[in-house]
């Protein structure tokens, strides 16, 4: 018996893309340590507006640091429009599912990467469906004050 | 791969002696102890000859000592039964912040039905103070209820002291011993407590199976209704193959205290020389002073990374700890305890309890820390966390 399946176990052991990429051409941080977790994206973007490369640093328990490797593999390759649409519920479809009460921890991953892209956009003047709305300060915090990993 | 089980406040194996005292009461001696034939009279037999083992661990009288089917249901019992006992007198009960679930959420029920609980505080090292608990005793308090080791720190709590502060004001005493059982010296006479819960499968017997000691000629109401078992106190058909394993581990754990402790404290003082020899940034929670902790107990705050992370990766590597991590599976929520010793959010989010007992060996030792120190400097490299936030 484990506590996550398989799929999870595996990111989670073995997690892929970890790292910080060296002049990224977005970074994003999201959550904190005070809240239980707390993860790093940083990217790179080529002119056609590809994302060629992620990685991830996460403070976190087992389905966020899976759910950071799950991510970053998932927008590896993609158009960063097309990166923006990756949500939680992706992320965790991907992973073969989660606990219940550990859904949370792929919002994580989803925020933390539209924050690198929030941050690409705003470097390069670009602007993105995918970012109306987006607020980069949003508190993780409205979370945990809940319980934070409570359902 | 090695398994090394380093949880034994979570709960321990039951020891073969004890199994093999247990099995024919499933089989042969199987009667209902309140039969009055042969089979029936044996498991009576069984479970006298229990209670008076469970005495003996806690110098008390066999006819003190009532069976329950866990340490939970013995605190529920003296915390409703005796705000229902003296409620003429008053309605108030003292206990402490770092209490176990099994007595704070049946304090906080009796909250609502018009008791009033006064949760004291506890230092840095989880100690309650004796003069804290004199203040806070009023006209109306009927029970006080201290924790005699705390299950997530260590603490050792002076017992004797604050019952004595409770007897002075003729207000009753009581002390949830489930993790000082076995682990410290418990004289019922000596200490002048007047309930006590205890557990079996904390001391290498059966779960399912507790007791409460009542001090004779104190009056509780009877929990479970339906019976005469356990002198009409707590009806329900005996667990007598539990009872009578629990009285089996007893006797062992009486016979054997001071050797155990001895063994444990040994190991426990070895691992944690190691794991500050070979690992930076991490906090000791709870008493400094190894004499005034659970002889077993080890909590530490790994700074940067995150409880639940370090247990799946020791898993993996086949040992078992526990975490009081906000996220760790099923707890939900930073532990009560660290809160209420001071320890930040931060690091308790990142923090381990290792409890070591009987089975663990000097080889167990040296493979944990070993595993431990790759496993935090794993994750470290994992965290985007690293001190300079001031995390």
């Amino acid at each position: 018996m484990a506590l996550y399946n398989d799929t999870v176990m595996d990111h989670f052991l073995n997690p892929h893309n970890v790292g910080e990429i060296e002049n990224p051409d977005g970074k994003g941080i999201y959550g904190s340590p005070v809240c239980g977790d707390m993860m790093q994206v940083t990217i790179s973007v080529d002119e056609n507006e590809v994302i060629t490369d992620a990685k991830f640093k996460t403070f976190g328990c087992g389905s966020a640091i899976a759910s950071s490797s799950m991510a970053t593999d998932m927008i590896k390759g993609m158009k960063v429009e097309d990166a923006l649409e990756v949500s939680n519920e992706k992320i965790v479809e991907e992973l073969g599912g989660l606990p219940a009460i550990k859904i949370h921890c792929s919002v994580l991953a989803e925020h933390a990467i539209k924050n690198a892209i929030y941050d690409y956009a705003m470097k390069n003047g670009k602007e993105y469906k995918g970012l109306e709305g987006f607020d980069p300060d949003a508190e993780h915090h409205d979370d945990c004050e809940e319980g934070h990993c409570e359902v | 791969m090695r398994n090394v089980y380093l949880d034994y406040s979570a709960t321990t194996p039951v020891k073969e002696e004890v199994l093999r005292e247990m099995i024919p009461y499933f089989t042969e001696k199987f009667g209902n102890p309140s039969s009055l034939y042969t089979p029936g009279l044996d498991a009576k037999d069984g479970l006298n000859k229990a209670r008076q083992q469970v005495a003996d661990l806690i110098n008390a009288e066999e006819r003190e000592i009532f069976f329950t089917s866990c340490g939970t249901e013995a605190d529920n019992w003296v915390i409703e039964g005796v705000a229902d006992a003296r409620r003429n007198k008053g309605n108030h009960i003292i206990t402490t912040k770092i209490e176990h679930h099994a007595i704070l959420h049946t304090c906080q029920y009796l909250e609502q039905h018009g008791v009033e609980v006064t949760y004291l505080d506890v230092d840095n090292e989880g100690f309650v103070s004796p003069a804290d608990l004199e203040a806070a005793i009023k006209d109306n308090t009927i029970l006080v209820s201290i924790m005699m080791v705390n299950n997530e720190v260590g603490t050792i709590q002076p017992i004797k002291e604050l019952a004595a502060i409770a007897r002075e004001h003729g207000v009753l005493f009581h002390t949830d011993a489930v993790q000082g059982l076995g682990n410290v010296p418990i004289d019922v006479k000596d200490l002048g407590v007047d309930f006590i819960s205890m557990s079996a499968h904390k001391i290498y017997g059966p779960k399912g199976i507790g007791a409460l000691y009542k001090r004779a000629g104190i009056n509780i109401p009877s929990f479970v209704h339906g019976g005469a078992q356990e002198k009409k106190k707590r009806a329900g058909t005996e667990n007598t193959a539990g009872i009578v394993g629990f009285g089996k581990a007893a006797e062992l754990a009486k016979r054997d205290l001071y050797e155990h402790a001895a063994h444990s404290d040994r190991l426990r003082r070895m691992l944690w020389e190691k794991i500050e020899a070979e690992i930076p940034d991490i906090t000791l929670n709870g008493p400094k002073d190894f004499t005034k902790r659970h002889p077993g107990n080890l909590n530490i705050a790994f700074s940067y990374v995150e409880g639940e992370s370090i247990i799946l990766l020791l898993d993996a590597a086949g040992i078992c700890a526990s975490t009081g991590s906000a996220c760790s599976s099923g707890s939900l929520g930073t532990s009560h305890v660290l809160d209420a010793i001071g320890v930040p959010i931060t690091k308790a989010n990142g923090t381990c309890r290792f409890t070591v007992g009987d089975m663990t060996t000097e080889d167990d030792i040296d493979y944990v820390v070993e595993n431990l120190k790759n496993v935090i400097a794993r994750l470290r490299e994992l965290s985007p966390v690293n001190g300079a936030e001031g995390w």
